[in-house]
């Protein structure tokens, strides 16, 4: 960020010139073109693409030839007369003609993978991908013949507010809420020695095995979303009310490989900040990670009380920072539509904690219900957090029996 | 005879307000679209300031959203629909031989409707920007995909259903007095495969304009009634569907891209021409082109819905038709270049910026062909690439010919040459700035970087901050526009125009006086 002209121009020039590969530092990523990905149809795609961008880059050449040709030869320093001829039928068959040849070249191999990527026959893994605002939910339905698995989790972005809200105009002439407080506030520049996952990083990652084809059924549970890791190679759009199919297959050689996708069609207020990160583990990996999971499901949630204030506020504040900050600010401020808990009736009157909770569990409005999301403990953790920070000091003590949906 | 009409012609606000003269109107609708593209500017300097750098600098990221909406729509239905239009109004008479368009009272209300229309959807963002507090301004995107525009739609969404409403009577009553002037009012001797093309391609997009803004109005209004009066057209809930939403939005959305460009085709092949002094190459290929254009518009909408999850035919029919589009628009590529092919070309203003025209819309019309590959399309979609893409078309495509029309008809609008110099300043500044602002663009969009993103990944840092200063610097440009209208238009300094104004120009309005009087043709010429 205190990175000069002089650098960006040089930055700019290296990455035109190792074109396609980036900087030593995004061995990964990619800033100029499509990366190849992992899977064997990302690869495809890829291909695909190179093929399709050099046949009109050739086109454009050759057209831009022509037109600068004309430009310098038929200036009227050089050719005062200028011809008379406005038509010719065999030049105008031809050059209707050859670029329908060129397309039915460029169709053949784009539906050939097309078709291929439709198949989501005879897959070993079945996992149901919800979007909703704005995080992704991800349930295990069927493994190898098991369809009662019972393994599902939430993926929320990992990079917290406080890194990414880097405030410099005064709050006021935009409805910003939380930039008055924020401004002159120190934060690290965003480099990538600093925050090399910047934005595409989760709490929770998606885990998936190698080696095995892995179909993918696609929801969303209030507005549009889209789900899309590049290196899966395809992007299918969640839609509430609908549910869509799309498979991968990753190869072994990707073990241990972190994959990192977004969301791709505009959610609303927080559509930048739903990534998606996968972990690819090998297929015994995978098979042990699954029972644990199964084992911590199994077990029920924890509902042992607090011992005390403390404990459910140490417990509370990230869970807080996590779910509840990007609306309703670090410091409980509010911002917009969204209500501030700074001394509000809500929060500080001990007549209302049990409404406190059902809009938690149960939502309203805009506020989605966080009953699937958190866990009892949790929701207790969070309410008790909300009621003695931020000024509000109730000594409210919420316990996880206190919970109830 | 004239001088007797201007007697009875209405002085100070009068004038602009009352007139039914298609000079008076056209010129309204120029400079309501200049503000519009200024407002617009405006709004998209916004956003590329808030992304010029990674985090949450200068806006929140729901007010980014607000942005990025109403920057589209603006420009969209502000900015390039209301200047062609203006073009319309004032060429097409001059162009025909006809006296006025043929419905002029018509003509007045179908423009005083949309100051109305951009108040309201402009003063909504105004109460969202300076009130604290207040309902924000519509934030779904130009596109307004339900739900997200319906069951989780902002107050003002009522606002912005209203607005569109007005901007699609407006369109509707424009195109209606385009076809009835063009159909009734030619002089005698001017037939239809005489008309200047500029007519042809208006004619073309009238047509498409009075299918399409019904469509439009379709989907506004099931907004409504879905939030307001209990129906769920596209709530999955009450058993109705989000995707019919994109396919009546795209029915009309599609069509309305070829608005927006086919007139620029006809500018292009006015200019182009007059500096080759050398006719246009395959006048009646362009005819025929542009109809096929306008026809294909109808059967590939679905190509912005990809990835809804279609059935595979689906898919592969609305690719092939795409891929198909490139056939008739390659045609109008190359009929420019064997107009070219020589000819006797010089390099005034206007010829410069329909050469940049040619080049750079090609790019977006190539990034187009890409685009219509269905897999390849699934990487592409929603990302930064069909941000360059389409802004490569519409900005160095219909917006640069736009610009070329005022340079090449502002002697005969205004009786004086714009001012060379700081026309040649807003031609080279405007040309590098816009591929630094849109070239990038492709390069992180295929790296992955989505659209409608207010903050991103950091290996996009250093593109956007190129693009950044692009976009500034662009806008920046655009004021030397101003200056250059400003000379001609008001000061009326600057060298004398000829009628004919151009050495190489061809057609009925150079052969009325410079400034081109109030009155023109109320004697009908003879067409041979």
């Amino acid at each position: 960020m205190q990175s000069t002209l002089f650098h960006r121009a040089a930055a700019l020039l290296t990455t035109l010139m190792i074109s396609g590969v980036a900087a030593a530092d995004w061995t990964q990523r990619s800033d100029l073109n499509m990366r190849p990905g992992v899977t064997a149809v990302s690869q495809d795609v890829y291909h695909l693409h190179m093929i399709i961008l050099g046949i009109v880059t050739l086109i454009g050449v050759i057209v831009f030839a022509l037109i600068m040709w004309s430009v310098f030869a038929h200036r009227k320093e050089k050719n005062p007369v200028p011809a008379k001829f406005h038509e010719n039928v065999v030049l105008e068959v031809v050059w209707t003609v050859i670029p329908f040849f060129i397309l039915i070249g460029m169709a053949i191999p784009a539906t050939r993978v097309l078709i291929n990527m439709e198949d989501t026959s005879d897959s070993a893994l079945t996992i149901k991908v919800t979007g909703s605002q704005w995080r992704w939910h991800y349930e295990y339905l069927d493994y190898e013949g098991d369809n009662n698995i019972n393994v599902g989790f939430f993926s929320d972005l990992a990079t917290p507010p406080e890194v990414w809200q880097r405030p410099i105009l005064s709050g006021g002439l935009f409805p910003v809420g939380s930039a008055q407080e924020q401004v002159g506030v120190e934060r690290e520049p965003l480099t990538p020695e600093t925050a090399f996952n910047y934005m595409i990083e989760v709490d929770n990652p998606l885990v998936v095995p190698a080696g095995q084809k892995i179909r993918f059924l696609i929801t969303a549970d209030d507005v549009i979303h889209s789900f899309w890791v590049p290196d899966f190679g395809f992007k299918k759009d969640a839609i509430p009310g609908f549910v869509n199919e799309s498979w991968t297959k990753i190869p072994e050689d990707a073990i241990g490989m972190t994959l990192r996708g977004q969301c791709a069609e505009l959610c609303g207020r927080l559509h930048a900040f739903m990534p998606i990160e996968v972990k690819v583990k090998s297929q015994e990996d995978f098979v042990a990670w699954l029972a644990e999971q199964q084992e911590a499901a199994a077990e029920g949630p924890d509902m042992t009380p607090f011992a005390g204030l403390d404990d459910a506020m140490e417990l509370g504040k990230p869970i807080y920072d996590r779910s509840c900050a990007m609306c309703h600010g670090a410091q409980g401020q509010g911002q917009g539509a969204f209500p501030s808990f700074q001394q509000t009736a809500l929060m500080t009157d001990s007549n209302r904690i049990q409404d406190n909770i059902d809009i938690l569990l149960h939502g309203r409005g805009a506020m989605p219900a966080f009953r699937a999301q958190l866990s009892p403990k949790e929701i207790a953790a969070v309410i008790t957090y909300q009621r003695n920070a931020f000024g509000n000091e109730t000594g409210d003590l919420i316990q996880p029996d206190d919970v109830q949906n | 005879m004239a001088d007797h009409h201007e007697h009875h012609a209405p002085t100070g606000w009068r004038r602009w307000l009352l007139s039914t003269n298609h000079k008076d109107i056209g010129s309204l609708y120029l400079w309501f679209s200049f503000a519009m593209f200024l407002v617009g500017g405006l709004l998209a300097m916004v956003i590329r300031a808030e992304l010029m750098y990674p985090g949450m600098q200068v806006v929140d990221p729901d007010f980014f959203n607000q942005m990025t909406t109403t920057h589209g729509l603006i420009m969209v239905f502000g900015a390039v629909m209301p200047a062609f239009v203006g073009l319309a109004n004032w060429m097409i008479p001059l162009m025909i031989g006809a006296p006025d368009m043929a419905l002029p009272r018509m003509n007045n209300w179908s423009f005083w409707i949309l100051p109305a229309a951009f108040s309201i959807l402009i003063g909504s963002v105004l109460m969202s920007a300076f009130g604290p507090g207040n309902p924000p301004a519509p934030n779904f995107g130009w596109t307004f995909y339900a739900p997200l525009s319906t069951t989780y739609g902002p107050a003002s969404t009522d606002f912005f259903i209203l607005s569109v409403h007005l901007m699609g009577i407006s369109s509707i009553m424009g195109a209606i007095n385009v076809i009835v002037t063009v159909m009734n009012m030619r002089a005698p001797g001017m037939t239809m495969m005489k008309m200047p093309l500029f007519v042809w391609t208006w004619l073309i997009t009238a047509f498409l304009l009075i299918a399409v803004m019904p469509v439009l109005a379709g989907a506004v209004t099931m907004m409504l009634t879905d939030r307001h009066f209990g129906t769920s057209f596209f709530d999955a809930a009450g058993g109705g569907d989000p995707v019919l939403f994109q396919h009546i939005f795209w029915f009309f959305g599609h069509p309305e891209v070829y608005i927006m460009i086919l007139p620029a085709f006809g500018v292009v092949s006015a200019i182009i021409p007059t500096f080759a002094r050398k006719p246009l190459f395959g006048y009646a290929s362009m005819v025929y082109a542009t109809a096929s254009i306008a026809l294909l518009s109808f059967v590939v909408w679905a190509h912005h819905m990809f990835t809804v999850g279609m059935p595979l035919a689906g898919m592969l029919f609305f690719m092939y038709m795409t891929m198909l589009i490139s056939v008739p628009t390659g045609v109008k590529v190359f009929n420019w270049v064997a107009t070219m092919w020589r000819g006797s070309l010089t390099f005034e203003l206007p010829m410069k910026w329909a050469l940049a025209f040619v080049i750079l819309f090609t790019i977006g019309g190539l990034s187009g062909l890409m685009l219509s590959i269905t897999p390849a399309d699934f990487q592409y979609h929603d990302s930064y690439f069909v941000v360059a893409h389409f802004h490569y078309v519409l900005v160095s495509g219909a917006i640069f010919s736009m610009f070329a029309a005022v340079y090449y008809w502002l002697p005969k609008w205004s009786g004086v040459m714009y001012d060379k110099f700081w026309g040649e300043v807003h031609f080279w500044s405007s040309l590098i700035s816009v591929n630094l602002l849109f070239f990038p663009m492709h390069f992180v969009g295929l790296a992955g970087m989505p659209r409608r993103y207010a903050d991103y990944a950091l290996q996009f840092a250093d593109y956007n901050w190129w693009i950044s200063i692009g976009a500034f610097w662009f806008g920046i440009s655009q004021l030397f526009l101003l200056w250059v209208l400003i000379k001609a238009c008001f000061l009326k300094k600057g060298e004398k125009a000829t009628d004919e104004v151009w050495e190489g120009a061809e057609g009925l309005e150079w052969t009325v006086p410079s400034p081109a009087p109030f009155h023109t043709f109320d004697t009908p010429p003879v067409v041979k």
